[in-house]
């Protein structure tokens, strides 16, 4: 039948999309340390050593700190799985992944939310100061981007009149005069803001680095260690991965599967992976040329990417 | 000129005007807040123009040439050079931090957009719709104004209520008659031309042009 893919091809489709995250996560933050040594001069390590070093971690014993309880334990998994469900959900090779009824905007949002919350929980649970420091800075940037993310992605949906994102991309494939408009331009601004300040990258935070005046992220996560540590550096590279995904299929949709079929998977696999590539490479090329922001510039940078956002939503929303 | 080409230049050139509104609010070095104030002009000299082109209005595209000349080149100039060698100096302490200016610049522009799309669909048509965006320039101008310190920050905002003004002016009817434009732009010229004396004045006077610091009136 064509137009209709059966159950069975639809949850290939979103297997096929975990899967792929799951790969691509490790092997895209080789290639943007690989890319990123390169400008610097040096030769850097293989492509697939953050693969390696997750192999290696997942050996390891567990150790856990003694005051800490069961949420300790529980964050990695919890972070992990949000962004599992995220990848199967959302259209990331096809605007038809099963369950792409529940790839609502709103739903995703909340998600990556979830995880992120229960990782500060994770970093205050082990009662240390850093965690503390940590999951403080952590949420104080939280505060602004997902607000941020959800309203940028918003103005996307007002031309399309729904909060669907497999529907918002099949519609924007049908309107190609959508993809040059002003307010898409801001929105693009908004989301790539965004996704610098959700995994954690320079200039908002620099992940090769343990300075305890400006860590973020490794502060929060300093006191895991073996599994917990690999599932935890996992669950950030596939969030890396997603997030690179969709702001590709949402601004420059061509090339995902509108319709059934193998021959256009593998077809969107290629395309996928390329523009994800693309943009891995090009943020660690920005990345070699810019410096740290200072920290309490941070919030300056975000809520400037929240106005971004909510102009982009009016201007949709008085030119619709 | 084709209607859709028209409506999408229209919406740009008059997002461009909010843009660079929120641009002040968001930068803190003079130098580059000058250099906003000049795209705002520039901006709002490409609204009349395309208005006037789309509606053959020789009137308009000379209140277009007007706005571009003062608004776009002289009044930022005056401004660059009234500011003296401290051009690279910022707004260190405002009343309102940046974060939360910006929050409550995006709260103004909701406003604007619920208060002004009554007034729009008055209108009609692109440049009606286009009309919040007139209004949140107008509010964001007078947050500025309230929220700094610097007197270059308070004439810039002073300056962007002007422009929210003529924005919604041009987009509500076929923009101010040209002599009313005409006087209207050197009446800011000349204010600002005033502003900067006097804020000249007082930083010789004082050696600092901090309003808060001024706590007693002298002979």
């Amino acid at each position: 039948m064509s137009g209709h893919p059966s159950v069975v091809a639809m949850t290939a489709n979103s297997l096929l999309q975990v899967i792929l995250v799951i790969l691509g996560g490790p092997l895209l933050l080789g290639l943007m340390r690989k890319v990123r040594c390169r400008m610097e001069g040096r030769a850097g390590p293989p492509i697939r050593q953050p693969l390696l070093d997750l192999r290696k971690l997942a050996r390891r014993e567990r150790t856990r700190p003694e005051e800490s309880s069961w949420i300790f334990p529980l964050a990695p998994v919890v972070l992990a799985a949000t962004i599992l469900v995220v990848a199967a959900i959302a259209p990331m090779l096809t605007t038809r992944p099963a369950f792409g009824w529940a790839a609502d905007l709103f739903a995703v949002v909340f998600l990556f939310l979830l995880g992120s919350v229960f990782l500060a929980l994770g970093a205050l649970d082990t009662g240390t100061a850093f965690g503390g420091m940590g999951a403080s800075r952590a949420m104080t940037i939280g505060a602004l981007t997902e607000p941020a993310l959800l309203v940028a992605i918003l103005a996307l949906s007002v031309p399309a009149r729904t909060s669907n994102l497999p529907a918002i991309i099949s519609q924007s494939l049908d309107h190609p005069a959508w993809l040059a408009t002003p307010q898409r331009v801001l929105a693009l601004v908004a989301f790539v803001i965004v996704i610098i300040a959700e995994s954690g990258r320079l200039p908002v935070d620099n992940p090769a680095t343990h300075l305890e005046l400006t860590m973020i992220h490794e502060a929060m996560v300093l006191e895991y260690g073996g599994p917990d540590l690999a599932l935890v550096k996992l669950a950030e590279s596939m969030r890396l991965v997603v997030l690179f995904t969709l702001l590709a299929n949402l601004f420059i949709p061509w090339g995902i599967a509108g319709a059934p079929g193998p021959s256009h998977l593998a077809l969107s696999v290629v395309a996928t992976a390329g523009k994800v590539a693309f943009l891995g490479i090009a943020m660690a090329a920005f990345e070699v040329t810019v410096a740290k922001l200072r920290l309490f510039r941070v919030p300056e940078l975000l809520a400037g990417a929240f106005v971004l956002a909510v102009l982009a939503v009016v201007s949709a929303l008085v030119v619709a | 000129m084709s209607g859709s080409s028209y409506s999408s230049a229209l919406t740009l050139a008059a997002g461009a005007v909010l843009v660079s509104a929120v641009a002040t609010v968001w930068l803190a070095s003079i130098r580059s807040v000058i250099q906003v104030v000049a795209v705002q002009g520039i901006a709002l000299g490409a609204v009349a123009m395309i208005l006037g082109a789309h509606r053959s209005d020789p009137g308009l595209l000379a209140a277009a040439v007007v706005v571009l000349v003062v608004k776009g080149t002289v009044i930022p100039l005056l401004l660059g050079r009234a500011s003296g060698g401290n051009t690279g100096s910022r707004e260190s302490r405002p009343l309102v931090n940046v974060p939360a200016s910006l929050v409550a610049s995006a709260a103004l522009i909701m406003v604007a957009l619920v208060t002004g799309r009554g007034v729009g669909t008055l209108v009609g048509s692109t440049a009606g719709a286009l009309v919040p965006m007139g209004l949140a320039t107008l509010l964001i101008g007078f947050f500025v104004l309230v929220a700094r310190r610097r007197p270059t920050f308070q004439i810039v905002g002073l300056l962007m209520v002007d422009n929210g003004i003529a924005l919604t002016a041009f987009l509500c009817t076929a923009g101010f008659p040209f002599l009313i434009e005409l006087g209207v732009s050197f009446d800011i010229l000349l204010g600002v031309v005033v502003l900067m004396v006097f804020s000249q004045r007082l930083r010789i006077e004082f050696g600092d042009v901090d309003i808060d610091e001024l706590q007693e009136l002298h002979d």
